[in-house]
């Protein structure tokens, strides 16, 4: 039994076998199989290597790369990959030791890069990259196959993997897939929101978790405390049973207040909406209460699609939604692409400095284009209920003029055409720099309602990397200057008369609820499958009691303190959610 | 294949040594690789340390034969004397030293 510590990033709890996937750049770990596994795991080889041949022919074929220098290269990986000896010493060491098709090749090709290493002739020498690189592109192939595996389960499995893009953390089959636990990650990595919108539990950040699990192993994932437990034992099995039971129990009780309102004990109504990235997670959002959608992420359509999307993609998932809710708020928020998310058909040149590079409205903004397609989509279906538009990532009040004159544009265009939508849609923009988020009362006076992101406007305010899991731990809602920024965007709101929604992390995690309530919070936009949990919070507490707590945190001057005084005043609350 | 021609097994033995500056390189060992395939008898190299089936890309990248180092070619088979001319050839021949493979492969087409 081996116990790895890592981030929490989606509650729960999983007790499965393992499935261990995309171990690319990464040593693959020595696991035996069975002798009568050995002629499937021979196949597995052969198979990896016609699939390298077909796929280097496919690269040869397609002429794009003309420089002769890599052309070479491929034509020596071409005659590795078609050297029978080479085959043979793999399916060898497989059938001799009994050992899984990635660890053969990987020890064969390693064994021949090293040897190649050693030569005294730097010419040679230098050559064992191009043997790693002929094990990268086998493993490719066995591994893929793998992730074929993870499409078509029939058994309840938890995927372990090194990272896990977004795109194949949704494409997960939820009925099998029942916890993930990877090497790299941070609680705000889009993978990691979107396992929580699937409600699958997921601990991140577990260092060499990838490594140390070999495929079929029985895994714990503990979602609530970050744990993943590897080959546990017996008894660690049943008392995960019971804290899954108590768990499950709990659950259940908040199903139960689903169709009861969010209000305070002292009788202040809060609203609940969802935060969703496709259009299908409407029916969570209901599922769960909530009481429209406060975030529509909409970069879905540019991410897992292979050309850009056209005005009817975007009315089409639009529609979905905006349908499901009728007359209730759908806040679809524009393309927020860059730094971590990129489109399939734009490869725009990387940035050394992504986060501060050419993201989210700022490539709208240089792109209008794209930025004119989708705001056309989100005016037309807008006559179907009740859309409000909103900007990211605002620094300053010439964007927001500026995006607001392309809309402007955009309605022109349609009035000529005559083509209906609401000519009083509400405007608003997320909160998500520090520099919005201190010009907020200038901001205010052009816009019916901020949202705040309080995701990047950690990472901006604190200087915090939120996927870089050296420094995640930096990464906290509770230090002193993001709470003072939050506040001081909520107060310039109210005298603005302006709506305020909350859509970040911040607004899903229980120790900050009360403190969000006493600061003046009244509407909340969370991952859907939180959304029970924070319902109850809120009807357990009173406002005077938020308001108290709040004034007592704001003279506090240490995150430390911060945390500690608000886990405790919400365990004495509502004991269960920890 | 080997087998069926076991009646007529001539064996062939050269040495030659490795002239290019850069010794059997990749591209190098893959053109005598390449080479050696073409016909049907066994091809062995060899150094004093050990030695590789000549159809071998991997193990004709092991021999690691740097610029001076001499190689023992050793055919047996029915068409071994075709084949230690042709390999022969190749090692001696200019081809074999610095020019990339994509130019001999285009002029062959």
């Amino acid at each position: 039994m081996e116990v790895k510590k890592g981030i929490g990033v989606s509650p729960g709890i999983a007790i499965a076998k393992s499935v261990v996937i995309d171990s690319e750049e990464y040593r693959i770990p020595r696991r035996s199989i069975m002798s009568s596994q050995r002629k499937m795991e021979i196949k597995r080889v052969r198979e990896a290597f016609l699939d390298a041949v077909a796929e280097l022919s496919k690269l040869d074929e397609a002429q794009s790369i003309e420089e002769r220098k890599i052309r070479d290269i491929f034509a020596v990986h071409m005659s590795f990959l078609r050297d029978r000896s080479l085959r043979k010493k793999i399916t060898d060491l497989i059938y001799s030791e009994c050992l899984t098709a990635e660890y053969a090749v990987s020890t064969t090709l390693r064994e021949i890069a090293t040897r190649i290493a050693q030569v005294k002739d730097a010419y040679i020498s230098e050559r064992a990259a191009d043997i790693y690189d002929i094990e990268r592109r086998l493993l490719k192939h066995l591994l893929g196959e793998k992730r074929e595996d993870v499409a078509h389960l029939t058994e309840e499995v938890v995927v372990v993997a090194h990272q896990l893009s977004p795109t194949q953390t949704a494409g997960f089959n939820r009925t099998f897939v029942k916890g993930i636990a990877t090497d790299v990650g941070g609680r705000t990595s889009h993978s990691a929101i979107v396992a929580r919108s699937l409600g699958i539990p997921a601990v991140v950040a577990v260092e060499d978790v990838s490594a140390a699990v070999g495929a079929g192993d029985m895994v714990i994932i503990d979602g609530n405390r970050g744990v993943v437990v590897i080959s546990p034992d017996d008894e660690t099995v049943r008392e995960y049973e019971q804290y899954l039971r108590d768990f499950e129990r709990l659950e259940h009780e908040l199903d139960a207040i689903r169709d009861k309102p969010a209000v305070t004990r002292d009788g202040t109504q809060v609203q609940m909406l969802g935060n969703i990235e496709f259009p299908d997670e409407t029916q969570i959002v209901l599922a769960k209460g909530g009481q429209g959608i406060g975030l529509y992420r909409t970069e879905f359509l540019y991410l897992y699609n292979e050309q850009e999307p056209t005005e009817s993609d975007h009315y089409e998932a639009y529609a979905e939604a905006v349908l499901a809710f009728t007359y209730r708020p759908v806040v679809i928020r524009t393309m927020d692409l860059g730094a971590d998310k990129y489109t399939q058909s734009k490869r725009y040149t990387p940035e050394p400095n992504p986060c501060l590079g050419l993201r989210s409205i700022r490539l709208c903004l240089q792109d209008l284009s794209m930025f004119k397609t989708q705001l056309r989509a989100i005016l037309r279906v807008s006559v179907l209920g009740d859309v409000k538009i909103m900007f990211p990532l605002i620094t300053n009040l010439e964007e927001l003029r500026h995006a607001k004159m392309i809309l402007h544009d955009v309605m022109e265009d349609l009035d000529e055409e005559s083509i209906p939508y609401k000519h009083d849609i509400e405007v608003g923009i997320m909160i998500e720099t520090p520099s919005a988020a201190l010009t907020a009362g200038t901001l205010a006076r052009d816009v019916d309602f901020f949202s705040i992101g309080t995701n990047d406007l950690i990472q901006y305010t604190l200087a915090v990397d939120r996927g870089n899991e050296r420094v995640a731990t930096l990464f906290s809602a509770g230090e002193p200057a993001v709470l003072r920024l939050i506040r001081a965007v909520v107060q310039d709101a109210y005298r603005a008369k302006i709506g305020l929604h909350i859509c970040g992390e911040m607004a899903s995690e229980p120790e900050y609820i009360m403190l969000l309530l006493g600061m003046g919070v009244r509407t909340f936009s969370l991952a859907p499958p939180m959304i029970p949990e924070v319902k109850k919070i809120i009807r357990s507490v009173t406002i005077t009691d938020c308001n108290q707590l709040t004034r007592k945190i704001l003279t506090m001057n240490s995150r430390r303190q911060i945390s500690n005084y608000l886990m405790d005043a919400t365990r004495k609350i509502i004991p269960e959610v920890f | 294949m080997q087998a069926e021609e076991a009646s007529e097994k001539l064996v062939r033995e050269i040495t030659v040594e490795i002239k290019n500056e850069d010794g059997l390189h990749m591209r190098p060992a893959m053109l005598f690789v390449d080479v050696a395939s073409r016909f049907s008898c066994d091809i062995r190299v060899s150094n004093p340390e050990c030695s590789a089936d000549g159809k071998s890309i991997m193990q004709m990248t092991m021999l690691a034969a740097t610029q001076g180092s001499k190689l023992t070619i050793r055919a047996v088979g029915a068409d071994a004397e075709k084949a230690i001319a042709a390999l022969r050839q190749l090692v001696e021949g200019e081809k074999f030293g610095g020019v990339s493979v994509s130019d001999l492969t285009e002029q062959k087409d």
